[in-house]
């Protein structure tokens, strides 16, 4: 047992003793404590170094709020986490806890020379100073500030656990178990209604863990927490979480819940959860967040030891630690006299508490002399001793000008409370000023909630445990014996006879800001305090300044001249607290971070070790390479063998729509710009999507199977775009026409067969459809069945072979697909992927939308104005392709290029120009948009998007590449490949 | 996350079923009228939209849930759906808003 633990006190286990270590030396606590309440039991209060001037730091507070004593805890591979709160982390058997932010030791640290340089180290300072020359930026000062400020440092490793998330409802959320949490809960209990109770300490009860004494309907304030916890329990409508922190707040009361499940257990066990993320939708959210106090600002303010009165209160009656054997304090709020009666009840010397305030009520004056406690009104502590722990203070009266030096081992600070506003204002509830006690304080409420306690700045347990129960619709009224909370004097400034430059007085901790840098701020003209947040980051640490936010504002009005409502508060976010990423991403990882969709047919593609590649979100088979060849060797046999005799490709990732109904013809006619309502039955037509704007967004081929029914195809990626696009226009603009939309993407498999054998393997499983090129013509399509099984099957081709794709219901795409590849054999039937697929239609100029177009191209700049009905009195884009941009000369138009040494590939992206030569930056007249060889044509080949294009047939143009090489290139149509289209038609 | 009533649906669902689509009551010319409007005119029906600080008419899509398109009332700055309602309805007076509002606050 620790030096400063006394004997039998607090709520921590004095029968189990815990043991862990803290840098590699290893430590006893007790079940129940933290680390921090487990160190300073052992007379350690030094638990890290500072962010920017690595200064020796203790723990300033006792949970969350904490903005010094962050440390990282190691367990096993994978499981580090850095930057954890050593006053809000449970200590286990076996625990590993390590400093951060100091090198080589956390007593003597190199860093620390910064804080010897601090003058040189102002707000802005990273701003001013790593300016220039630029190229030091990367490889000089952001490595350099990189090792020199900082938190822990980030895992390297996977993280093996398990993250669970869940969906969960309730009547009443509470959120906070203090004296106003816990009375709303025990009312709403009452009634007919789901309550959530949640906290995110280890166990209930708030500030009457830390403040004892008190008497509650005649019991002492731990009994009566004792029965209220097990009244909670036993109440069949109420759920309590603990060790659950309400991360943020939503709309429609929609509040995050991080609950940490397996932190504080020795031993994990397989697959059980870390963290927890519940999303909560609650019918009404009574936040009881209470308040936190906040230090006073004085030189000297960060020393290990120097901690707030609450914190120390705390640490002697929840977990039976003494901060000190020699303590002192210094306030400006009554309340802080409480803790010290506290600590003096424990045997604890007090050797002086030094308040700033003029005069002091009687009664307290009085309850502190009859402790023989010296207290010295109307001073302030203008410097403070001691290395890596306070050992001194010097008290300074102003009006005298006296000082006295007083030796201590632990300062207690009180500068007053401030009520927890966060989730609250994540809910855009308003806040407005109390000038009174200079907090801001709940004003209206913007969702179904209501602030109460201290979060409402309702200070004192009688107060807080009746508006609990009245915000639950209770109507007890709780007899409480209390200490009256008193009051205090809010101080922006407290005088120093020191001059400012040698002084060095904390307003946030955790980033290192002090008075001087929020004033350096306002002199250099910030005058919003979100700018002056920015500028000195003054609340942007992981604490998010919740014992610093109110100082800084104080400072700056003060500053500026103005008050602190002119000058405003900066925006709480989310988290209120920092969160796991695990917690955030719950199960969605590795497989399940984004799914993947295979085909049916995908399996077999893997069995035969295809190559995949991503298309949209789906997965298709790039290439099948045969052994010892590589991409180009294997696309090159694919396209060969497609066009000598026959290869067969998995279209199943089509996009498909059915379009129904008896004004089907009608829709399709405002959908595309080319006509339908002429289209026979059974025949296709390749269609043209734009959008209002007038640019291309989609193209497909669609075949009528009815009069009243279109089987209509889209781009892979562009299968809901395209349905959103069709069920906007028409449910809302053409809601007359009787038109119905199905996406059945999903319900077909396509099998695409090109070459010219196609035929000849299809034709003996094919029943019911005449397959001869008179009654089964190119861009036609038939029912029947093939294969046993039934099928829509289209005569049409991306490759300018002989072609057919074979639609059949899902299910069966893997059947069929195997037994056309087994009778195609003898034909030498050869699967190929998406990159034959593409070179197959570029080699025919082909358009790919969105890599031949991007969102700026015009069926005219496309070569494809034939496509665009001159007839049709309305579609969709219209209108817009008489725009005058649209129709004006030197658009960019869709070429062909051929380089001038075939064996060039270009690559795609590659700007193009006309002189090489010029002085960059050169004039571009556009880019490669699709670039491959071509193994029919045996040279490369390439389409682009190129200014005025479709004027400069035969042109000599260039394509400029890193390193000096000049590719040299002449513009052709982009058909490369059998222009007549001949091949289509081979018996 | 919102709690979005769908009109068609007639229940309040989470916002994850629903996707946004942009300012309602925006109606697409007729093509007479689409030929008869200047490239100025047809601008501002195809790119000029309200930036409203308050009761905006917007359009919702329940692309996950029943697939239909509504319109709604939403304040920008509160961030409060006021009302849902079918596409057909007309746009709401400012009175009417007033009303709707005035029921919800019972």
């Amino acid at each position: 047992m620790g030096e400063y633990r006394k004997s039998g006190k607090g709520r921590v286990d004095h029968s189990e003793a815990v043991r862990f270590s803290f840098d590699g030396k290893s430590y006893e606590g007790l079940r129940g404590d933290t680390v921090a309440s487990a160190l300073m039991a052992n007379g350690v209060h030094l638990l890290g170094r500072s962010f920017k001037y690595h200064r020796p730091r203790g723990a300033v507070g006792v949970g969350f709020e904490e903005p010094n004593a962050l440390v990282t805890v190691r367990r096993g591979k994978g499981r580090m986490t850095p930057n954890l709160r050593a006053t809000a982390l449970e200590i286990y058997n076996g625990m590993e806890v390590t400093s951060q932010n100091r090198w080589p030791n956390l007593n003597f640290d190199i860093g620390a020379f910064n804080n010897t340089f601090s003058a040189f180290f102002p707000a802005g300072f990273y701003n001013k100073t790593f300016m220039w020359p630029k190229s030091f930026w990367d490889k000089v000062y952001e490595p350099f500030i990189r090792n020199m400020a900082g938190l822990g440092p980030a895992p390297t490793e996977p993280d093996p656990d398990v993250y669970a998330s869940t969906y969960a409802h309730c009547d009443v959320l509470i959120v906070g178990a203090g004296p106003a949490g816990l009375a709303a809960a025990i009312a709403a209990s009452k009634k007919d209604q789901r309550v959530v109770l949640v906290d995110e300490n280890t166990e209930l009860g708030g500030s009457l863990l830390g403040a004892t004494g008190a008497t509650i309907d005649g019991k002492p304030s731990e009994a009566w927490l004792a029965k209220t916890i097990k009244d909670l329990d036993k109440a069949q409508n109420v759920t309590v979480m603990t060790r659950t922190s309400a991360i943020g707040f939503y709309h429609d009361n929609f509040v995050a819940l991080s609950e940490r499940l397996t932190d504080h257990v020795p031993s994990l066990k397989p697959g059980q959860s870390r963290e927890k993320l519940h999303r909560m939708r609650a019918g009404r959210v009574i936040l009881a967040q209470g308040a936190i106090e906040r230090p006073l600002v004085f030189n000297g303010n960060d020393r290990p030891g120097v901690m707030l009165a609450s914190a120390a209160q705390t640490y002697i009656n929840r977990y039976g630690v003494g901060v000190g054997k020699n303590i002192a304090c210094f306030t400006a709020h009554d309340s802080a006299y409480q803790a010290v009666f506290d600590l003096a009840d424990s045997n604890i010397r007090v050797a002086a508490i030094v308040d700033a305030r003029k005069e002091l009520a009687a009664d307290i004056l009085a309850q502190a002399q009859s402790r023989g406690i010296d207290v010295i009104t109307n001073a302030v502590i203008s410097k403070t001793g001691g290395k890596n722990r306070i050992k001194s203070i010097e008290v300074y009266s102003p009006d005298t000008g006296t000082k006295r030096q007083v030796n201590c081992d632990a300062l207690l600070m009180s500068g007053g409370w401030t009520p927890s506003l966060h989730l609250w204002s994540h809910s855009k509830g308003s806040i407005k000023w109390d000038a009174a006690t200079k907090v801001y304080l709940p004003d209206q409420a913007n969702e179904n909630c209501v602030c109460i306690g201290a979060c409402n700045g309702d200070f004192g347990i009688k107060t807080a445990l009746n508006a609990g129960s009245k915000a639950a619709g209770g109507r007890k009224s709780y007899k409480v014996e209390e200490a009256d909370f008193g009051q205090g004097q809010i101080f922006d400034q407290l005088p120093n006879y020191i001059a400012p430059q040698k002084t060095k007085a904390f307003v946030d901790f955790q980033n290192d800001v002090t008075d001087k840098d929020i004033k350096l701020a306002v002199r250099e003209g910030f005058k919003s305090i979100e700018h002056v947040k920015r500028y000195t980051t003054n609340g942007m640490a992981t604490d998010q300044g919740k014992t610093s936010n109110l100082n800084a504002l104080e400072i700056a009005s003060k500053a500026l001249g103005k008050d602190a409502p002119q000058v405003g508060l900066t925006t709480f976010r989310p988290p209120y607290t920092p969160t796991t990423f695990g917690a955030i991403c719950g199960y969605r990882t590795d497989d399940l971070f984004e799914v993947t969709r295979k085909t049916p047919i995908d399996p077999w593609a893997e069995s035969q070790g295809a190559v995949f590649e991503p298309v949209g979100i789906w997965r298709r088979a790039w290439y099948f390479p045969k052994p010892g060849e590589d991409m180009h060797a294997a696309v090159a046999r694919e396209c060969k063998a497609t066009r000598d005799s026959l290869g067969i490709f998995d279209a199943s990732t089509l996009g498909k729509i059915e379009v129904v109904g008896p004004d089907a013809a009608k829709f399709m006619n405002i959908m595309y710009t080319n006509p339908w309502s002429k289209l026979g039955v059974g025949a296709c037509r390749y269609g043209l999507m734009l959008r209002e704007d007038g640019y291309i967004y989609d193209d497909g081929v669609v075949g009528r199977l009815a009069e009243d029914r279109f089987h209509v195809t889209t781009t892979t990626g562009g299968a809901p775009r395209v349905y959103r696009h069709m069920e906007d226009y028409l449910q809302t603009e053409f809601p007359e026409l009787e038109v119905w939309l199905t996406s059945t993407t999903e319900q077909w498999s396509v099998i695409a067969l090109n070459g010219p054998n196609a035929r000849k393997l299809i034709e003996p499983f094919v029943e019911g459809i005449d397959l001869s090129p008179e009654s089964f013509p190119h861009m036609a399509v038939r029912e029947g069945k093939i294969c046993g099984v039934p099928t829509r099957l289209f005569r049409v081709s991306f490759s300018g072979e002989l072609g057919f794709e074979v639609n059949v219901p899902a299910h069966f795409g893997k059947y069929v697909w195997e037994t056309l590849f087994e009778a195609g054999q003898k034909y030498d039937i050869t699967p190929y992927g998406t990159e034959t697929m593409h070179v197959l239609r570029a080699e025919k100029g082909f358009i790919i939308v969105g890599q031949d177009t991007d969102g700026t191209v015009t069926p005219h700049d496309a070569g494809m104005s034939w496509i665009v009905s001159k007839k049709k009195k309305d579609f969709v884009g219209k209108r817009s392709l008489q725009r005058s941009d649209l129709v004006a000369e030197g658009r960019k138009h869709l070429i062909g290029l051929l380089t001038d040494d075939p064996n060039v590939v270009l690559e795609e992206g590659a700007q193009i120009v006309t002189d090489p030569n010029q002085p960059i930056p050169m004039d571009m007249l556009g880019h490669v948009t699709s670039s491959y060889w071509s193994e029919a044509l045996g040279r490369s080949i390439a389409m682009a998007l190129v200014r005025d294009g479709f004027n400069r047939m035969d042109e000599e143009l260039y394509i400029p590449m890193p390193g000096g090489v000049n590719h040299k290139a002449k513009v052709v149509k982009p058909m490369f490949y059998d222009p007549k289209g001949e091949r289509l038609n081979v018996l | 996350m919102f709690l979005i009533h769908c009109p068609h649906c007639q229940e309040d669902r989470p916002e994850i079923e629903f996707a946004y689509a942009g300012e309602a009551h925006i109606v697409r010319p007729g093509p007479e009228q689409q030929d008869a409007m200047s490239d100025a005119e047809w601008s501002e029906f195809m790119f000029i939209r309200d930036n409203v600080r308050g009761e905006h008419c917007e359009r919702w899509w329940h692309a996950n849930g029943c697939n239909m398109f509504f319109n709604a009332v939403r304040n920008t700055v509160s961030d409060k759906f006021i009302k849902t309602y079918k596409i057909g309805h007309k746009r709401p007076s400012a009175s009417q808003i007033q009303k709707w509002k005035d029921a919800a606050n019972g």
